[in-house]
């Protein structure tokens, strides 16, 4: 699809050669995610977290599809039917611990996998679409992940979903209604379980849908790299497989490790101990949280404490969705003319910065509404919103990049002295 | 266009939260018993780790104790009599606590359809105690005591929290704000959250008589033995899950090392 | 070394010599291996939980089913016909020769020594599973007067046993045992 040198698709199988003459799936797979691909050589660890991605949204699906099979979304049986999974159903427990922490983790790859596109500037021209597509998936995942959260109706699930949903009411005039349709009644309540267990089942697969445009999005120009210059010859890559289904496979690997170790040893670290407690709607938790991949934006949230024109509700809400929205337009703020931070110090010092406000965020955003966090979080809010808006956009327009290498492969080879011809792999032609 | 733009909103939301930022606070009231709470007192769980097991002679006491003691106001809904042959209880055993269990189970008069209650069944749930919310306040001063099936897992620490809790009853330290003592029917204890709890101390030394060749039932042994006991209780699936855990990492760590070597042939003689 | 690829992605050295790395095929098997036992939970949770399997044997009174009387009840989600049989009908059943029967059984072998007259089956066609007729007053007994499955046309005898229809087996008899004379244990 990419590159002139890509291998082609040559079946010796003949019943490959009759599949692929009728329906040409294995050709499908071998250009997408086989040795068609032509990768830059060069990347480095940073990139498995898209597989990763793609396989954390498997075994959520896989996970949930099972899970479907034994809950209950009405407000009567929720609770019991999550502990009927946990103690009675063969392995409800692994299947339960494993969609729950498999959320957690599905962030985790995903945050890390948006960090180094930000670092390496792989949202920049020619592939705007791949992270906008990016920023749907991510906005498609919290979706899932809030209503995912309400269906053990515990606790933290009725009152995460009585304040997400109460954020509409913020809007002017419609709020209200917009909040009571939502619901499908005055407050969280069985139909608003139902719901959101029906569009919690759903989303995942439309995330899918979305993951497969963007991979298709993403094979137009190919893989972005650490250099983030772009691929001149047969030299700068090699093909996806063997090279790097052998490296993802290894990926798989370590990531499969840790997961399993909050599987199978810590599965309720990431949790919170009131969803063991059933909901109850006319008692409210002390401490209210979200699940901690919501910490940063509920931080933005809680930041806007006082009215300034509009009510500081609305600002709030208003931020929060900016925080996420502005994302789509980061190939524009953008300005410039190089992709890789390795090669702008001054853009490399701001990212590492981004990312100390970022943790901030977090921890503040996980901490009860009071001082010195609130304060906190209005200062890193503050830092969030410039970092994107104001400076990003200043200093990508006068910063002077180092200068670049010439290709891909001289940034490779210039790393030890060894003469190209003995290293350079041509992929067969 | 689109920089323009994001500058301007950018500066927007710079100032409002400027704005916040600047703004003076009140002063804010610390409460003045909250240097008194506790944080629960550290067991060495023969649950914890990760060949952790449950150790069943002290689950059967803990489930003695809940029995005679807890039994009385706090349900166990969650569990059924037929799991506590997981806890060591043998068949017959587990048939003559359901059958003599203090409460009946509800059912259904087959001949008049009115309420009715019979004796219970190893695959019945432990019975509820009170019928329902309002009963149970009713009979408790307004306090509701909870299911405890899943109570450990319902705290902060829970097995230790509970165990605290259970031992932790104390006088009111002289100290203590004259204006926020806790007055009857609440006592005082450091590890609750509001340091007054409606429950009263559920045990004193020898309440429960254990077998023979067991521990001497002091209060601070039925507290760990009943925090075990409902640790089980809230997480029987324990034992087999960190068995599995175990047997999973270990296979996935051959598996992340062949791949890794297997990654390193393919790439043998190539930089990268 | 110059590598190159065959379609199949496994390295060919220069000297064209296909190298089936060891080292690969392990890891491929590990994958396999693992794959495999990844599946058994998920298909393993399909089976029935603990307690589906725990579930409540059921008592019977027997008193109130009086002589050429039957009732029907729920057991493990099942029906379960209880029939007090009359003397003429277990008379029938005891003539029939055994070697004419599709599913060969006396009545005494589908009932307790002692309680001939009572006969414990499912109510569950060994046809396709649908409810036969004739345990309540005044229903459609079948041309052997025990009980008629109306979605194919079974005919059951009064001992149950099929006699006419697609229904390969008789009505089965579930574990029970008598507790008293009036009562039995059903499971």
């Amino acid at each position: 699809m990419s590159f002139p040198w890509a291998n082609h698709y040559q079946p010796k199988n003949p019943f490959m050669q009759w599949l692929d003459s009728r329906l040409p799936l294995p050709r499908l797979v071998y250009n997408s995610v086989g040795a068609g691909y032509p990768v830059p050589r060069n990347i480095n660890y940073l990139w498995n977290f898209g597989v990763l991605s793609g396989l954390a949204l498997l075994i959520q699906i896989v996970t949930g599809i099972v899970l479907a099979m034994h809950y209950g979304a009405n407000t009567l049986v929720a609770f019991d039917s999550v502990e009927h999974i946990m103690r009675d159903v063969n392995y409800g427990w692994l299947m339960r611990y494993a969609h729950a922490n498999g959320a957690s983790f599905f962030f985790i790859v995903v945050y890390i996998h948006i960090f180094r596109g930000l670092y390496y500037g792989s949202y920049k021209a020619p592939r705007e679409l791949v992270w906008m597509l990016g920023v749907v998936i991510l906005l498609l995942m919290m979706a899932t992940g809030f209503m995912g959260y309400v269906l053990p109706w515990g606790q933290m699930s009725f009152w995460g979903a009585t304040v997400i949903t109460n954020l509409f009411s913020a809007i002017p005039l419609v709020g209200e209604s917009i909040v009571t349709l939502l619901l499908g009644g005055f407050a969280v309540d069985n139909a608003t379980l139902n719901r959101f267990f029906s569009l919690h089942y759903l989303l995942p697969f439309v995330i899918a849908g979305v993951v497969i445009l963007k991979i298709w999005s993403l094979h137009i120009p190919g893989s972005n790299n650490p250099t983030g210059i772009d691929v001149k010859g047969p030299a700068d890559t090699l093909p996806f497989h063997p090279y790097f289904t052998s490296k993802d496979l290894f990926g798989a690997g370590v990531y499969l490790i840790a997961f399993s170790v909050f599987v199978f040893f810590l599965p309720n670290f990431l949790g919170h101990p009131d969803n063991y407690i059933p909901a109850n709607p006319i008692s409210t938790p002390a401490h209210i949280v979200p699940e901690w991949y919501f910490w940063p934006f509920y931080a933005i949230l809680r930041a806007f404490t006082i009215d300034f024109i509009l009510p500081a509700k609305l600002w709030g809400v208003l931020a929060m969705f900016a925080a996420i929205l502005l994302l789509f337009f980061l190939p524009w703020l953008d300005g410039s003319n190089v992709k890789s931070n390795r090669y702008k110090p001054v853009s490399k010092q701001l990212f590492w910065v981004l990312m100390l406000d970022l943790a901030i965020l977090g921890w503040v955003g996980g901490a009860p509404a009071e001082e010195p966090y609130v304060r906190i979080s209005q200062i890193a809010s503050m830092y969030y919103f410039a970092h994107f808006l104001i400076i990003l956009p200043i200093v990508s327009r006068i910063e002077r990049p180092l200068p670049l290498p010439n290709s891909i492969a001289e940034a490779v080879l210039s790393k030890k002295n060894e003469t190209p011809a003995a290293t350079a792999a041509q992929p067969a032609e | 266009m689109v920089r323009l733009f994001g500058i301007a909103i950018g500066a927007v939301f710079c100032a409002v939260l400027l704005f916040a930022a600047l703004a003076p606070r009140e002063a804010v009231e610390v409460d003045p018993t909250y240097a008194f709470h506790k944080d629960p007192k550290q067991v060495k769980w023969s649950s914890a780790g990760i060949f952790g097991t449950y150790d069943r002679v002290q689950l059967q006491r803990g489930f003695q104790v809940y029995k005679e003691v807890c039994a009385s106001c706090h349900s166990l809904n969650r569990i059924a009599f037929r799991n506590l042959a997981e806890i060591g209880f043998s068949e017959p055993e587990v048939k003559a606590i359901a059958k003599n269990w203090v409460i009946e189970v509800p059912m259904i008069n087959p001949d008049t359809g009115e309420a009715a209650t019979r004796p219970g069944i190893p695959s019945d749930k432990i019975p509820l105690v009170y019928a329902n919310e309002v009963a149970a306040r009713a009979a408790n001063n307004n306090a509701l005591p909870p299911d405890l099936s899943l109570i450990t897992k319902a705290r902060h620490d829970g097995s230790n929290y509970l165990y605290s809790l259970l031992s932790g009853y104390a006088d009111v330290p002289a100290n203590f704000p004259a204006d926020r003592r806790p007055e009857a029917p609440l006592h005082y204890n450091p590890y609750f959250h509001s340091l007054a709890i409606a429950m009263a101390p559920p045990l004193s030394d020898g309440q429960v008589t254990y077998a023979e060749g067991q521990p001497e039932p002091t209060v601070d042994q039925m507290s760990q033995d009943v925090a075990a006991f409902l640790t089980w209780a809230a997480e029987p699936k324990m034992e087999s899950r960190k068995r599995a855990g175990v047997g999973v990492i270990v296979f996935l760590l051959f598996l992340t090392g062949l791949a890794y070597m297997s990654y390193r042939r393919v790439w043998a003689g190539l930089k990268h | 070394m110059t590598t190159v690829e065959d379609t199949t992605g496994h390295p060919i050295t220069d000297e064209g010599v296909r190298r089936r790395d060891f080292i690969h095929v392990a890891t491929g098997a590990f994958v396999g291996v693992g794959a495999a036992a990844a599946v058994w939970p998920l298909v393993d949770q399909m089976n029935p939980s603990a307690d589906v399997l725990a579930l409540a044997s059921v008592e019977v009174d027997l008193a109130p089913v009086a002589v050429g009387q039957a009732i029907k009840l729920n057991w493990r989600g099942k029906p379960v016909f209880v029939r007090n049989l009359t003397p003429v009908e277990i008379a029938e059943a005891n003539k029939v020769p055994v070697s004419d029967l599709r599913d060969p059984q006396t009545l005494a072998e589908r009932t307790k020594e002692g309680k001939a007259n009572w006969l414990i089956t499912l109510g569950v066609c060994t046809h396709l599973g649908c409810v036969p007729l004739g345990a309540a007053e005044g229903e459609n007994r079948g041309d052997y007067g025990g009980y008629f499955c109306p979605c194919h046309g079974s005919h059951y005898d009064t001992a149950a046993r099929i006699r006419k229809g697609p229904a390969p087996t008789n009505l089965e008899v579930p574990e029970y045992a008598f507790m008293s004379d009036t009562r039995v244990q059903i499971g």
